[in-house]
C-alpha cells in the first residue's frame, strides 16, 4: 500500500470516528488542527486505525506519533510497504 | 438499533459512536435519567458507550463523572457540583486496580483479615454516605486478577489475590442483601464471559488510566445498561417462539412428528433439549411463553406432544400456529394479554421472519440467534429480563396472564359487560402502603405508561419514605376473581397540604382496565380523605405520548376541571359532595 493510499484509509477513519465529512488530512496535521482529537478520543482513534490496517501500534510508538505523517510511517513501516 | 444488540462489534462501536449517538438523539424521549458516575479509574469511554445502550432503551442520560479517581472522596465528602446534579442513579465504576490492601506473602492470616475489613468499609463507608441521594446505588464488584503469584494456591491461601478477591465479592453480594437499592455490577462475570487476558491492557492503564481494554468496555456498558433499564421497569415480559428449528430440529410439516429432533439422545436433539430447558427456566422466573409458527394446529401440537419434548403445550400462554404474518400473531397475543408488542422477544431461527417482525413492531427485540448451539448464549447476554428483586408477583406472572385469556373467552359469553363484571366476583385489598409490597410498588410506577396520570417514577428509597411521611396518603390496590389473582395493580399517592389533597400520582396496570378497579380506589381514597379531615381533592394530568388513555380520566370520575394547557390539567372534587362509585367490587 503506497503513501497515499494509506492516507486516503486513515482520513475515511478520522471522517467516521469525529463524524466530520470535512476532514482532509496532511502530514503535517497534528492534534491541534481537529477539534475532537483530545487526548480522551486519541486512545479511540488508535483503537479505530489498528482495526483498519489490521495492525498493533506499541505503546512507545502511541505517546510519541506527532502528526499524521509520523502516523502513516509507522503505519507503511508495518505494513511492510 | 442492532448494532447495539448482543453480539455486536466493538470496533464498529467505538468508530461509528458519534454518528449513532446523532442518530439516536434525533428522536423523543418521555424518560431522562441523571447518573452520576463515580470513577475509580478513567470512565469517559464507559459514559460515552453507555449513553448509546440507554439511548437504545429509550432512556436519554444526562451524567455526571467525578474527577479522575475521585470516587472516594465525592461519595464520603460531597461537592457542589455533584450536591446540585441531584442524581437519579449512582453508579461506582471501581475495579480491581482500586484495591489496596492485597495481602503481601509475609502476613499473617490475622493481619490479612485487618486488611480485608479495612479494604470493605470503604466500601460500606461509601454505600452509607450515599444514602443522602436517596437513589439507586451501582456498585461493580471485582474482576480477577491478571496475573497469580501463588498459582493455583491462589484461590485457596490466604495470601492470594484470587482468594482475597473472591472473598471481597462475597462480602458485596451479601452488602447488597441487606441494603435496599444496592445494586452490585457483576464485572467479574463480564470479565470472565471477554477473557480476563484480553480483559487486561496494561499500556491503556498505563497510558490512560483506563482499568480494562477499550474494546471490553461497550460489554462492561452494556451489562451495565442492563440494570439501569431493569430499575426503570424497561424488561422485556415474554418470549414469543417460532417451532421449526427453533424449539426441535427438522420441520414437523414434512419430517413428520417422528422425524425432528428433539430429545438427549442425539447431539442433534441435545441441543434443542438444552433450549427447552433454558425456556423453562425463563418462564419459571415469571417470563411468559409464547408459540408464534407458521404451521397448522394440530401439527404443531404434535410436536408439543412428542414424547421427547420438555415443553408441552401447557408451558405455553398462547399458541399461534396458523398461516398468518408472525407480526400480526404477535399484535393479536399482546392483545389478548393486555402487554406491549415492544415487551416481547421474539425468537425465530429464520432472518426473514425477524426483519418482518421487527419491521412492523416498534421496540420489539428479535436477536439474531444464529445456530442452535448460540441460541441460549444470544439471548442470555442480551440481558432482556434482569431480575433485581424477585417479587412474589413476577413468580405468579404466568397464571396472570392465562386466566386474564379465560376472561376475554367468558366476556365474549356474557349477556351484558355489567353482568360479565358481576360473574367475575372480583375482591380487592386497598390500604395503605404496607413494607412488604414496596418493592411492587416501586416496580409499577417505574413501568405504567399507559393509565399513569402523571408518569411520575419513584426509586424504593422514596417510596419507603413516603409510606412514613404523614404529610403523604399513599394507598395501593390489589384485585382477585374467580379466573386467580391478579396482585397488586394500583397505586395512588397523594399529598396532603391543609385541607387540601394533591394527587401526585394514579396509575393502574393495564391488566384490569374496565373492571372498574378506578372507582373502588376512588371511593376509598375519598373515605380515608373524610378520616382526615381533607375537603378537596386535587387531580392532574401530565399527557405523554403513552398516556392519551387517561386524558379524560378526572372529567369521567366526576371531578371539575380548573385549569389547563398543552402540558397539564388541573382538577378539583369536593370531597363531601362525593358518592360512592363501586358497587361490583367487594373491597377489603
Amino acid at each position: 500500500m503506497s503513501r497515499e493510499e494509506i492516507r486516503e484509509k486513515l482520513n475515511q477513519v478520522f471522517i467516521d470516528l469525529f463524524d466530520d465529512e470535512s476532514i482532509v488530512l496532511s502530514d503535517e496535521t497534528t492534534a491541534n488542527d481537529i477539534e475532537d482529537w483530545d487526548s480522551l478520543e486519541h486512545i479511540n482513534l488508535i483503537i479505530a486505525i489498528e482495526q483498519e490496517f489490521n495492525i498493533k501500534f506499541n505503546m512507545n510508538e502511541v505517546t510519541t506519533m506527532k502528526n499524521v505523517g509520523e502516523m502513516i510511517d509507522i503505519i507503511a513501516s508495518r505494513l511492510g510497504a | 438499533m442492532d448494532v447495539l444488540e448482543y453480539p455486536f462489534d466493538s470496533n464498529y462501536l467505538i468508530l461509528n459512536r458519534k454518528r449513532l449517538r446523532k442518530e439516536l438523539l434525533s428522536k423523543d424521549y418521555g424518560l431522562i435519567c441523571k447518573i452520576a458516575i463515580l470513577g475509580g479509574s478513567t470512565t469517559s469511554e464507559v459514559k460515552n458507550v453507555l449513553e448509546l445502550f440507554l439511548l437504545n432503551e429509550g432512556i436519554k442520560p444526562e451524567f455526571y463523572e467525578s474527577e479522575y479517581n475521585q470516587f472516594y472522596e465525592d461519595a464520603m465528602f460531597g461537592n457542589e457540583s455533584l450536591e446540585s446534579f441531584k442524581p437519579d442513579i449512582i453508579y461506582i465504576h471501581t475495579t480491581m486496580r482500586n484495591l489496596h490492601h492485597f495481602p503481601s506473602i509475609e502476613d499473617t492470616e490475622d493481619e490479612v483479615q485487618e486488611k480485608f475489613a479495612e479494604e470493605l468499609k470503604t466500601y460500606e463507608n461509601i454505600w452509607e454516605s450515599l444514602k443522602r441521594f436517596n437513589a439507586p446505588i451501582i456498585q461493580n464488584n471485582f474482576e480477577l486478577p491478571p496475573y497469580r503469584l501463588l498459582g493455583n494456591k491462589d484461590f485457596s491461601d490466604y495470601h492470594g489475590r484470587v482468594n482475597y478477591i473472591n472473598r471481597l465479592n462475597n462480602a458485596f453480594s451479601e452488602a447488597a442483601r441487606k441494603i435496599s437499592g444496592l445494586y452490585i455490577a457483576d464485572i467479574n462475570y463480564v470479565a470472565s464471559c471477554y477473557g480476563l487476558d484480553c480483559w487486561f491492557n496494561e499500556a491503556t492503564y498505563c497510558l490512560y488510566k483506563y482499568a480494562m481494554d477499550m474494546k471490553a468496555i461497550p460489554y462492561l456498558a452494556f451489562n451495565l445498561a442492563h440494570l439501569i433499564k431493569a430499575i426503570y421497569g424497561k424488561n422485556k415480559k415474554a418470549l414469543v417462539v417460532d417451532l421449526d428449528n427453533t424449539l426441535w430440529g427438522g420441520v414437523i410439516g414434512d419430517d413428520g412428528v417422528t422425524g425432528i429432533r428433539i430429545g438427549s439422545d442425539t447431539p442433534g436433539g441435545e441441543v434443542f433439549y438444552h433450549f427447552q430447558q433454558y425456556l423453562l427456566e425463563e418462564s419459571k422466573m415469571g417470563n411468559i411463553l409464547l408459540v408464534n409458527s407458521k404451521n397448522d394446529e394440530d401439527i404443531a401440537l404434535e410436536g408439543l406432544n412428542h414424547p421427547s419434548s420438555l415443553l408441552r403445550p401447557d408451558d405455553f400462554t398462547l399458541i399461534k400456529a396458523n398461516w398468518n404474518a408472525k407480526s400480526e400473531n404477535i399484535k393479536e397475543m399482546a392483545e389478548t394479554l393486555d402487554l406491549g408488542a415492544d415487551s416481547f422477544v421474539f425468537i425465530d431461527d429464520n432472518p426473514a421472519e425477524r426483519k418482518e417482525v421487527k419491521d412492523r413492531i416498534a421496540g420489539i427485540a428479535a436477536p439474531n440467534i444464529m445456530n442452535p448451539e448460540d441460541y441460549i448464549r444470544i439471548i442470555d447476554h442480551n440481558g432482556y429480563f434482569e431480575v433485581l428483586n424477585l417479587t412474589e408477583e413476577d413468580l405468579k406472572k404466568k397464571d396472570v396472564y392465562r386466566s386474564n385469556a379465560e376472561r376475554k373467552k367468558m366476556m365474549s359469553s356474557s349477556l351484558s359487560y355489567t353482568d360479565y363484571l358481576k360473574d367475575l366476583h372480583m375482591h380487592a385489598t386497598i390500604k395503605p402502603f404496607e413494607d412488604i409490597y414496596l418493592d411492587r410498588i416501586t416496580q409499577l410506577t417505574n413501568k405504567s405508561n399507559q393509565f399513569n396520570l402523571t408518569t411520575k417514577r419513584y426509586t424504593l428509597e422514596q417510596i419507603s419514605a413516603l409510606s412514613n411521611n404523614d404529610n403523604y396518603l399513599c394507598i395501593y390496590g390489589k384485585l382477585s376473581d374467580i379466573f386467580g389473582d391478579n396482585g397488586l395493580i394500583s397505586v395512588i399517592i397523594g399529598k396532603i397540604k391543609n385541607n387540601e389533597l394533591h394527587i401526585e400520582l394514579w396509575l393502574m396496570s393495564c391488566r384490569v382496565l374496565k373492571r372498574n378497579m378506578e372507582h373502588a380506589m376512588l371511593d376509598e381514597l375519598i373515605s380515608l380523605a373524610k378520616k382526615k379531615n381533607l375537603e378537596y381533592i386535587y387531580g392532574y394530568y401530565y399527557p405523554t405520548n403513552k398516556n392519551k388513555m387517561v386524558m379524560n380520566f378526572y372529567d369521567d370520575m366526576g371531578f371539575t376541571p380548573l385549569e389547563s394547557d398543552d402540558n397539564h390539567k388541573t382538577y378539583i372534587l369536593e370531597v363531601n359532595k362525593y358518592e360512592n362509585k363501586n358497587n361490583i367490587i367487594e373491597v377489603n
